[in-house]
């Protein structure tokens, strides 16, 4: 509840503008900015960042039809590279189903256990450290001879499969997918067990007591319960995967050959590499428009919660 | 042992809460055995460990990766990790500060288009830092703030305010009014209400919300990367894929200094566990 009080303009702004002042600056100028850059519209005064280009949509012409953005000879033969955009989708595809299961499934096992909270606080490591020693780690795991899961596959006697799996083209960016699985589900677990433990005990005694098994529990009470935390997880795991850049560029730089090359790297490659800002303002707003449906979402959810409070 | 939801209906027998248990615990090991091998490999020479960190014959314990990591003459973490603390800090008390301000009047005064703010607020929360970084690069040349700590500075904290808003809004709109309302009652100023009334009966709010930015930012490597190139300035995150080597990895140098990046954020997650969690629920979660 919002308590109505007078209070008088000069008071609002005072505890307003030194915060909108720095927001204006540096992220909300910037992002205008980088649209009109994407145009072709130089943004900045007393620097040409465009050159002697004519403002319009050949950037996004450029971008699309660039084999970095979209590889359609990969997609053709199904092979890496196939292009960053198609390489962000594959991340989604793969580690959100992964990361939401194996995180409601821990949540409820380590709920149980006896130390389920130094577990989980395990587990969270992943989300604790930086992303950049996150990508260390992935590559260090899956290196052919100091990886821990090549020692996994050889006491599985899978052993002659073992390799350096993120050197390969065709096994880059799945290593990396899973790497990410790990270093997230710490997140995914710790919103489930916060879910879990708002639910109350008597529905699921009640269940029981009908004689309801395990099966019946989770599918009927616990997942239809736990919808809300499902929304959240879902959104937030979408966007982490759309904007991951620190992993790739710690493990593989988005190699070998580009196999595991995603938006947010290819934006800083023409940057950094070629040097063209325009081209690389025009990937950050590809990226920004791919992440708005999900954003968009995530807002209207959270002003609906905010009214019901 | 307290007694949960599924509890009841996954251990019906004592065998069951064993294997359960156990199940439990192996995949707790499994998860952390590359932070086990990361720190095995550091603490040894390479030599040792080029089978595999696993192999304890023979097992010698050296510091000489985390010197040679510390003290390295191209990138040296040790500055490395007094270069993260000089941004980290800063970039943490500004934004708390002035966020704390702004989410003060969000969750207490009538403002015009309060909505459509606050909507901005949550896109801002969930924007791309590629989406900012081009401009504010050309921006810091125009002031001369282009690889300088200050202006690494002014980039984390305006990021960091939106985030914090949010958070600190949800945190102070659940405070009891009353108080507030009898201070002004009483003749009280906004500033005094809000310094000696509000800031410390939110102080729980206002830790958990430092703490996270302190983490996000010790984090980073992004912003870092496009905004500092003088090897003496980097950030312990920025140097450490530069101690990769062109050709060859060399393990034991980087162990150390993934080690050496990782520590304090898994401190400081130790030391404000209940506020990292808490906050954490609260920065992801709507409230």
């Amino acid at each position: 509840m919002v308590v109505k009080v007078k209070t008088p303009l000069t008071t609002k702004m005072a505890f307003l503008l030194p915060a909108a002042f720095l927001v204006l600056t540096f992220v909300v100028y910037p992002i205008v900015a980088t649209i009109m850059l994407s145009f072709n519209i130089n943004p900045i005064p007393n620097v040409n960042v465009v050159g002697d280009r004519k403002p319009g949509l050949d950037n996004y012409v450029k971008v699309l039809t660039n084999f970095k953005f979209v590889n359609i000879e990969g997609l053709k033969t199904l092979s890496f590279p196939m292009g960053a955009i198609i390489h962000n989708i594959i991340w989604i595809v793969i580690h959100l189903p992964l990361t939401l299961i194996t995180g409601l499934l821990l949540a409820i096992l380590l709920q149980n256990v006896k130390g389920g909270t130094i577990i989980r606080s395990f587990i969270f490591l992943g989300m604790v450290i930086p992303m950049i020693v996150g990508g260390l780690l992935i590559q260090f795991s899956f290196d052919k001879d100091l990886g821990v899961v090549n020692l996994f596959l050889k006491i599985l006697g899978l052993g002659f499969i073992a390799r350096s799996w993120i050197i390969y083209p065709d096994t880059a960016l799945f290593s990396l997918i899973l790497g990410s699985v790990w270093l997230w589900t710490g997140f995914t677990v710790t919103m489930y067990s916060a879910g879990l433990a708002s639910i109350p005990k008597e529905v699921i005694e009640a269940a029981i007591v009908d004689g309801a098994d395990f099966k019946t529990i989770l599918f009927k009470i616990i997942i239809p319960l736990l919808r809300p935390v499902t929304i959240t997880v879902v959104a937030m795991t979408i966007l982490w995967d759309l904007k991951i850049f620190d992993i790739v560029y710690a493990s593989t730089q988005g190699g070998p050959g580009g196999a595991s090359m995603v938006l947010a790297l290819l934006m800083y490659e023409f940057f950094a590499r070629l040097q063209d800002y325009s081209l690389s303002a025009t990937v950050a707003v590809i990226l920004t428009l791919v992440t708005l449906p999900v954003v968009v979402l995530w807002i209207k959810a959270t002003l609906r919660g905010g009214k019901e409070q | 042992m307290n007694d949960t939801v599924t509890q009841r209906l996954m251990f019906r027998s004592p065998i069951k809460w064993l294997i359960i248990n156990a199940i439990a615990w192996i995949i707790g090991v499994l998860w952390i055995t590359p932070f086990i091998g990361i720190f095995m490999t550091s603490i040894r020479p390479f030599s040792e460990v080029v089978s595999g960190w696993w192999t304890i014959h023979p097992f010698t314990v050296t510091l000489k990766n985390y010197i040679e990591a510390l003290f390295n003459p191209m990138f040296s973490l040790y500055k490395g990790l007094i270069n993260s603390l000089i941004i980290a800090i800063p970039s943490t008390l500004i934004p708390v500060f002035l966020a704390a301000l702004a989410a003060y009047a969000f969750a207490r005064f009538s403002l015009p288009i309060k909505n459509y703010l606050f909507a901005t607020i949550l896109f801002l929360m969930a924007v791309p830092q590629q989406m900012t970084i081009i401009p504010i690069f050309f921006m810091l040349n125009n002031m001369h703030l282009l690889n300088t700590y200050l202006g690494l500075i002014l980039v984390h904290s305006s990021w960091g305010i939106p985030w914090i808003i949010f958070f600190l809004r949800n945190y102070f709109s659940l405070l009891p009014v009353e108080l507030e309302e009898a201070a002004k009652v009483d003749g009280a100023s906004y500033r005094q209400i809000f310094f000696k009334i509000v800031l410390p009966v939110a102080l729980p709010g206002i830790v958990s919300a430092a703490v996270l930015q302190f983490a996000w930012v010790w984090n980073d490597f992004f912003f870092a990367l496009m905004l500092i190139f003088d090897p003496d300035k980097m950030v312990v995150t920025q140097m450490l894929p530069r101690l990769k080597g062109q050709y060859q990895v060399d393990w034991g140098l980087l162990s150390a200094g993934s080690v050496i990046a990782m520590i304090v954020p898994i401190l400081v997650y130790a030391l404000f566990n209940k506020y990292y969690v808490s906050g954490f629920r609260g920065w992801a979660m709507k409230r």
